[in-house]
């Protein structure tokens, strides 16, 4: 039971510190960066910027019909696993009463039998991602650590939650300190990695809808 | 004092049938989850065995140990345990005070040299020599190390004992401590909880008596037979827990209608206990039935682990004020770097300005 009063306290305090001042170090400099001024004057027919930019963040969620026969495998499969992961996060009664118990928000559970199965199908669809980018030269060409252990730190936490939930390997405590740790892990490699893109995608997608609004490109 | 009778001709004497006995006995080994077969193999040793001197030392406790091996309810098989041994010393239920107690105690230490088994509820003050808890004058210390020197055995029965308990909670002012950061070298069995269940107490002590060996431990020195399985594995609200169906307050109706108390701070799937199983006063009822989360209090500690009615899955600090800081710094670095990068800009736009002048 150590480990859990380690994880419970000490491990989730820090990893959440980090992650804090991470996020907020990165996005203030992105936000705050000096703006490449566009001399040119906009297309008479171009949209306002934040409609643009708006346009773009949900347009960009659904590839484009001459793309679609490449990426359908990419895209229904990042589907199953981002929505998987957001109902295993906002889901589960537990999780919601972590989120409680720092911010005070909380709303209704799901069955914790459906949480389970969402894991599970969610850990595959983990899996089928790594082998696609293993097995993809493209993609293996232009991946590197960094990608790796940020799947790796997303997969560990529905592993072992996974466990935890189904008294699965060890004893629960353990299973729920590791998994515990394992959330602490992916909170601290959070905004040094790719899985930022978790919070960068909105204001990269906004900035090119403004962009490309601007000059009356299609978007 | 010791009889140097066999148990079964005492039990005889005194009335007990050998229905009963063997009833008792088949009772002992379903709760050691032993094998049926062993209850004939316990009910003879048991009638074999000498009445076993026990030396009971309550050190810093509040006597609920005692309570719930000698008040469970009446007439109790639990208690037949005391037709079983000698119970040479023990503040509160022997007759003798004063020096005659000690006289008691230092007869049957005598008397039953390396043969006797220590029981001790209560955590030992070890602060300032230990002066928080004396008894005739002696430091729980003093006491603790004479008794234990020719026991055979020792059995910490409670929290307290077993791991320190509420004595022992920050800031411990007394420097608390278990039984086992004490003895060494002899055979230590950890019955906790707050209090223990009686029939804990009574089936590990009737199967030293029968097989004249400790039963099997886990990790923390409690018998396996009694603290293998945690609350929530055998908890009657547990489906509830699956279905993600949990009470939202003590008294709402979900809670009446036997939801998880999980919300409510239940700490039962990190417990490792009985009392979901065998129940409390003759199987009437255990806390979370009562309508009360379990608190966990058969496990290290449990009074400092970030409240008993904080739910498991949420962190124990109050890392509002760190995570603050953090956010601060976070905006100052970010908007630190911002400025450095709209400086440098900024200079490299004045340089080719210069340029674009001089050509």
């Amino acid at each position: 039971m150590e480990l859990l009063d380690f994880a419970r306290g000490p491990a989730l305090a820090f990893a959440g510190a980090v992650f804090v001042f991470g996020t907020l170090w990165r996005l203030t400099a992105v936000l705050l960066l000096p703006r490449l001024r566009d001399l040119s004057p906009a297309r008479a027919d171009a949209r306002a910027p934040w409609q643009s930019a708006l346009r773009t963040v949900f347009v960009r969620m659904w590839p484009r019909k001459e793309f679609l026969p490449m990426t359908a495998f990419a895209t229904a499969n990042s589907y199953v696993f981002h929505l998987g992961l957001a109902i295993l996060v906002f889901g589960l009664a537990p999780h919601i009463l972590f989120i409680r118990g720092f911010s005070g928000l909380a709303w209704p559970s799901l069955p914790s039998n459906l949480v389970f199965a969402v894991g599970v199908v969610t850990l595959v669809s983990l899996l089928a991602a790594l082998a696609r980018r293993l097995t993809h030269p493209v993609l293996r060409l232009i991946s590197h650590g960094g990608d790796y252990l940020s799947w790796l730190l997303t997969a560990l936490p529905v592993a072992t939650g996974l466990l935890a939930t189904g008294h699965l390997g060890a004893r629960y405590e353990t299973l729920l300190a590791v998994h515990l740790l394992s959330v602490a892990a992916f909170l601290i490699w959070f905004p040094f990695g790719k899985l930022m893109h978790a919070v960068l995608f909105a204001f990269s997608r906004g900035a090119t809808g403004i962009r490309f609004g601007h000059r009356g490109v299609s978007v | 004092m010791t009889a140097t009778k066999l148990l079964g001709d005492l039990l005889r004497e005194r009335g007990v049938s050998r229905r009963a006995f063997l009833k008792y006995a088949s009772y002992v080994t379903s709760l050691m989850a032993l094998p049926p077969s062993a209850a004939a193999a316990m009910a003879d040793g048991l009638a074999k065995a000498h009445r076993q001197a026990v030396i009971w030392l309550s050190f810093q406790e509040c006597t609920g140990c005692t309570e719930s091996l000698t008040r469970s309810f009446s007439p109790t098989l639990e208690e037949l345990i005391f037709d079983f041994i000698s119970l040479d010393y023990h503040e509160t239920l022997q007759a003798a005070s004063g020096e005659a107690a000690e006289a008691a105690r230092h007869a049957s230490m005598r008397e039953n040299k390396g043969k006797y088994i220590v029981v001790v509820d209560g955590s030992v003050p070890t602060a300032d020599g230990g002066v928080y808890s004396v008894i005739a004058g002696r430091t729980n210390l003093d006491v603790l190390a004479e008794t234990v020197a020719d026991a055979a055995a020792v059995i910490a029965v409670g929290t307290c004992a077993s791991f320190g308990g509420l004595p022992a909670a920050k800031p411990n002012p007394t420097g608390a401590v278990p039984v086992s950061e004490l003895v060494r070298g002899k055979p230590l069995i950890n019955i906790p909880g707050c209090p223990p269940m009686p029939q804990a107490m009574a089936g590990t002590i009737a199967q030293i008596l029968a097989f004249g060996k400790l039963p099997e431990l886990d990790a923390l020195n409690r018998p396996r037979a009694f603290f293998g399985e945690t609350i929530h594995d055998r908890c009657y609200r547990r489906p509830f827990y699956e279905r993600g169906m949990f009470a939202k307050s003590f008294d709402d109706r979900g809670a009446r209608d036997g939801w998880c108390l999980y919300e409510l701070g239940c700490k039962g799937p990190v417990t490792y206990n009985a009392c979901a199983s065998l129940k409390w006063n003759g199987g009437v009822s255990f806390p979370i039935q009562s309508g009360h989360g379990c608190i966990g209090c058969s496990e290290p500690r449990f009074w400092d682990r970030g409240g008993l009615y904080r739910p498991l899955s949420a962190g124990t600090t109050d890392a509002g004020r760190v995570i603050a800081i953090a956010a601060a710094a976070g905006v100052a670095l970010g908007a630190g770097s911002a400025a450095l990068a709209r400086r440098r800009s900024a200079a490299t736009r004045a340089l080719d300005e210069t340029r674009t002048k001089q050509e």
